[in-house]
């Protein structure tokens, strides 16, 4: 086979290939057809690069340029010039926002700088379509290893000494979790993979699932292997067809090279992995409630104890990791704990996979050493905030985290860290939001979602949360009063504390936290009936100012109710009684002049 | 006359109700284990009706052997089943965090307006169903609007009759 | 899979079509082509592809074939530099394809210089 000289990878994720990262895989293999250079040049289609904020992205070895926001119509070009005559295609670099100069290389990125890469090691690196490009770089190897070299129980050492802990929300470590389900003797033990990403905002598991999901099963067979069992079950959501569709080509190139099914490494284990949907449901994050779905009933939680270590599955030992901790596992194995050790903090090792979305320049997926300060995150690696705004709260953890108000952003990222301060870890979402944002109106956003995705199986969480939604609501029509915010808190209160599952007890805190944090903005609301930010229609108001007007009539030309009178060159008056507050003329007014008081 | 084409209309979605059926039955006779497959086998049934209609649902109940009571408490439970028929378009306004902090609400108020539906309605004419639906995870993008699977990013209000337009 | 050789095995061969990804790490050695219209029209084509076979023919993992410019000496094209870890770069002038299999067997694989290829030992930019 002739070896290529140039690889050019292609973002497949989600996110890239909905603006057209196949068409731009098409164009290119037709343009090198065309000028005979396909024996020459590979076109792979790799996983997510992280950086979705300006896909589609293409990243050419080894001369190792980044190219961003590519469209199909730019094949033509970068074959004739890159691939060609070697010149780099200097429109379709990344510029940096803060000194405008381009950069080629994908590690002078700022994006790129900060982040330390394992869990997310080969997305980006390699074809996930193809096995053999997995174990080119060390996949399956950790598996051979544990199945040729160590016994379970040390293979259970190993992850305790790590200090690897659950990523999917709770933090619960990881080695003590398997340890627990070893010790269950019984004929049958199941490995579950929590693939039912269901935070608002978060996308990583999908991530990695779509961009190296080999070593999610690789990791799956360890466990199965440490905690004696023999069959696996990826908990997937149905909304997730490509990562599906990865799996399902994962699971079956692994069988066919003897990675999954009977007697692997000739050590006598056997292991299998199953997929199975979900259908769109929150609460099935939570292991008991997710166990029940893969039984195919209604995905209710049950009380804990007993723990899915002793009864799970059908009843028999189970254990459930969250897609990110799986992929943690190979490197641990091969590097050792010592290695995994270093990195982090104290009571958090490893690294963390953040979903950074919102009012942030640079969205896209990160993956951070734990301790890193949330400042970094937000100015470093994700640009700052747009349009030069300024930061109001990060809300972390999803509907179970709460909102970290600007003045706590040197807090470094670890588990206990975010706890202390009211929100959470959570699966990795990271929301900024800018002064625009009203936080009344964002934590009612969070109580109509656990409203909805309650189960209905406990009281405080059914009715409890719903009576929350319904007081939030109330304020931000402007008809809230001063004791609604203590019943807030009152009501918060006793969900937490008697809610069985994570989700009931976690569910106020997106109220709570905004409620100590921005007390002053809850207060506007209920007592002066006024929204800082404008965001609450009813509690909207907009004026012109007399100072500022020019009389340029902008604003009385965008209006689409017609509502602002005056004549050109003089000042402009609104008339609140036919006004919408659509805020039309607050963003065409070019002096500063329609404000909302 | 009237009599005998509207017969005959109705024998031919029989005809083709009953290749549906036949379609269900093949892929639940497949399946190794029956125990812990209803969630499966509803995809499957929502993939070949487009929704889950009352027989259907007990249908699968009878093949799977269970109680019609347990197929509706599951079909119910999920957000993802649907026993109401969907119009000819989905459209999928993404409410998760990041769209609604760039205003997905915003775009959900501008559509029902348009279509005079509400959120999980389906137009009179049957073209077009509105749905709002979780973080689809293109948060780059948001806010997200999906008509079928073609994903637009990054929409604006005043955009969003142009895209009804394309489909 | 029955052992861990089975799967070395696997990996070594697999290696082969993704090694040049790993560029990025700072090892290996970096050969660049001046591919600029002066290169191309002197035949700086048909020598990258000699170069690219001599690599393949010799098995050699750690040389990274990088396109580039032209290098503004288009007198002596195609020309072929080489960058080292921690050496100056060598540039040779004039480079055939057979020369360029030359530079892998004698100047890579041997450590020898091309000494009548040579262009100039190296450069500096002011």
């Amino acid at each position: 086979m002739k070896k290529y000289r140039l690889h050019l990878m292609i973002c497949g994720g989600t996110g890239c290939q909905s603006q057209d990262s196949n068409e731009i895989i098409q164009a290119l293999r037709s343009e090198l057809q065309k000028k005979g250079y396909e024996d020459e040049v590979q076109v792979v289609k790799t996983g997510c690069f992280g950086f979705c904020e300006k896909g589609p992205i293409i990243k050419v070895h080894p001369d190792n340029v980044f190219y961003i926001e590519v469209k199909p119509q730019d094949a033509e070009r970068i074959v004739a010039e890159h691939v060609i005559k070697g010149r780099i295609v200097k429109e379709l670099l990344y510029e940096e926002p803060t000194y405008h100069e381009k950069v080629e290389h994908q590690g002078d990125m700022s994006f790129y700088k900060k982040q330390l890469r394992i869990a997310l090691r080969n997305c980006g690196l390699i074809n996930p379509e193809n096995i053999e490009e997995y174990i080119a770089v060390d996949g399956y190897l950790a598996l051979g290893k544990v199945l040729t070299e160590m016994k379970p129980k040390e293979v259970i050492e190993l992850m305790k000494e790590s200090g690897l802990r659950g990523r999917g929300g709770g933090g619960f470590p990881t080695g003590r979790k398997w340890e627990l389900t070893a010790q269950n003797e019984s004929k049958l033990k199941f490995i579950i993979c929590n693939a039912d990403e269901g935070d608002p905002g978060a996308f990583m598991d999908r991530s990695i699932l779509e961009g190296d999901p080999h070593s999610v099963l690789e990791a799956m067979a360890i466990a199965g292997y440490a905690i004696g069992a023999e069959k696996g079950y990826i908990y997937i959501r149905a909304e997730y067809p490509l990562a599906i569709h990865r799996l399902n080509i994962a699971i079956e190139q692994a069988r066919k090279y003897g990675l999954l099914g009977k007697n692997l490494f000739d050590s006598g284990f056997n292991f299998d992995i199953e997929l199975k949907y979900g259908a769109g449901a929150f609460v099935c994050g939570e292991e008991t409630a997710l166990i029940n779905s893969v039984e195919g009933g209604r995905g209710e939680p049950n009380a804990k104890p007993p723990f899915p270590a002793e009864i799970g599955l059908w009843n028999e030992p189970t254990c459930v990791n969250n897609v990110e901790t799986f992929a943690n596992i190979p490197p641990i194995i091969l590097k050792g704990s010592e290695w995994f050790g270093k990195i982090g903090t104290e009571n958090s090792k490893g690294t963390k996979v953040f979903a950074l979305a919102g009012k942030v320049n640079n969205v896209g997926l990160v993956e951070v050493p734990m301790g890193v300060s949330l400042k970094d995150i937000i100015y470093e690696i994700g640009g700052g905030i747009r349009n030069d705004k300024k930061l109001k709260a990060v809300q972390t953890g999803g509907p179970s985290g709460g909102c970290i108000p600007a003045d706590k952003l040197d807090i470094p990222i670890d588990y206990d860290s975010l706890k202390s301060i009211g929100s959470m870890m959570g699966s990795g979402g990271m929301i900024v939001m800018d002064e625009d944002d009203c936080m009344v109106n964002i934590s009612k956003f969070y109580l109509e979602f656990t409203e909805e995705e309650s189960c209905g199986k406990c009281t405080p969480c059914r009715i409890g949360n719903k009576r929350l939604h319904e007081i939030l609501e109330r304020i931000t029509m402007g008809e809230g009063t001063i004791e609604d915010l203590d019943r807030l808190v009152v009501l918060g209160e006793m969900i937490k504390d008697s809610s069985l599952c994570g989700l009931g007890q976690t569910s106020p805190n997106p109220v709570l936290s905004t409620l100590e944090y921005f007390h002053e903005e809850y207060n506007q609301h209920v007592v002066h009936k006024h929204c800082p930010s404008g965001v609450c229609k009813a509690l909207k108001k907009y004026q012109i100012s007399e100072e500022k007007c020019v009389g340029c009539t902008a604003c009385a030309k965008v209006c689409p109710v017609d509502c602002i009178s005056g004549e050109p060159k003089k000042r402009h008056v609104i008339d609140p009684k036919i006004c919408i507050k659509c805020g039309a003329c607050f963003e065409a007014c070019r002096f500063n002049a329609v404000v909302r008081p | 006359m009237q009599h005998t084409k509207l017969q005959k209309k109705n024998d031919r979605q029989q005809v083709l109700a009953g290749e549906k059926y036949e379609a269900l039955q093949q892929f639940i006779d497949q399946l190794e284990e029956k125990e812990g497959a209803l969630i499966h086998v509803l995809h499957k049934g929502q993939e070949i009706f487009g929704y889950l209609p009352r027989d259907v649902q007990l249908y699968i109940a009878r093949a799977l052997g269970l109680s019609g009571a347990k197929v509706y408490g599951v079909v119910s439970f999920y957000n993802y089943f649907t026993d109401k028929p969907r119009g000819e378009k989905l459209i999928n306004i993404c409410t998760g965090t990041a769209c609604f902090v760039k205003g997905a609400n915003l775009l959900m108020e501008e559509l029902e307006e348009k279509l005079k539906i509400k959120a999980g309605g389906t137009t009179e004419d049957g073209k077009y169903t509105l749905n709002a639906v979780r973080c689809v995870g293109a948060c780059g993008l948001a806010p997200v609007v999906m008509v079928d699977d073609k994903v637009y990013g990054r929409v604006k209000p005043g955009e969003l009759e142009e895209i009804l337009n394309q489909h | 899979m029955k052992s861990l050789e089975e799967l070395k095995k696997i990996r070594e061969r697999a290696l082969k079509n993704v090694d040049i990804r790993r560029s990025e790490d700072g090892s290996g050695i970096k050969l660049l082509i001046g591919m600029g219209t002066c290169g191309i029209a002197a035949g700086a084509r048909e020598t990258l592809n000699a170069i690219m076979e001599e690599l393949q023919v010799q098995d050699v993992h750690d040389v990274f074939i990088v396109q580039t410019g032209c290098m503004g000496h288009c007198h002596a094209e195609p020309m072929v530099q080489i960058d080292a870890p921690g050496e100056a770069p060598i540039i040779y002038g004039h480079v055939t394809p057979d020369v360029g299999r030359q530079i892998i067997i004698k100047h890579i694989l041997e450590g020898e210089l091309l000494e009548d290829h040579l262009f100039t030992k190296t450069h500096h930019r002011i």
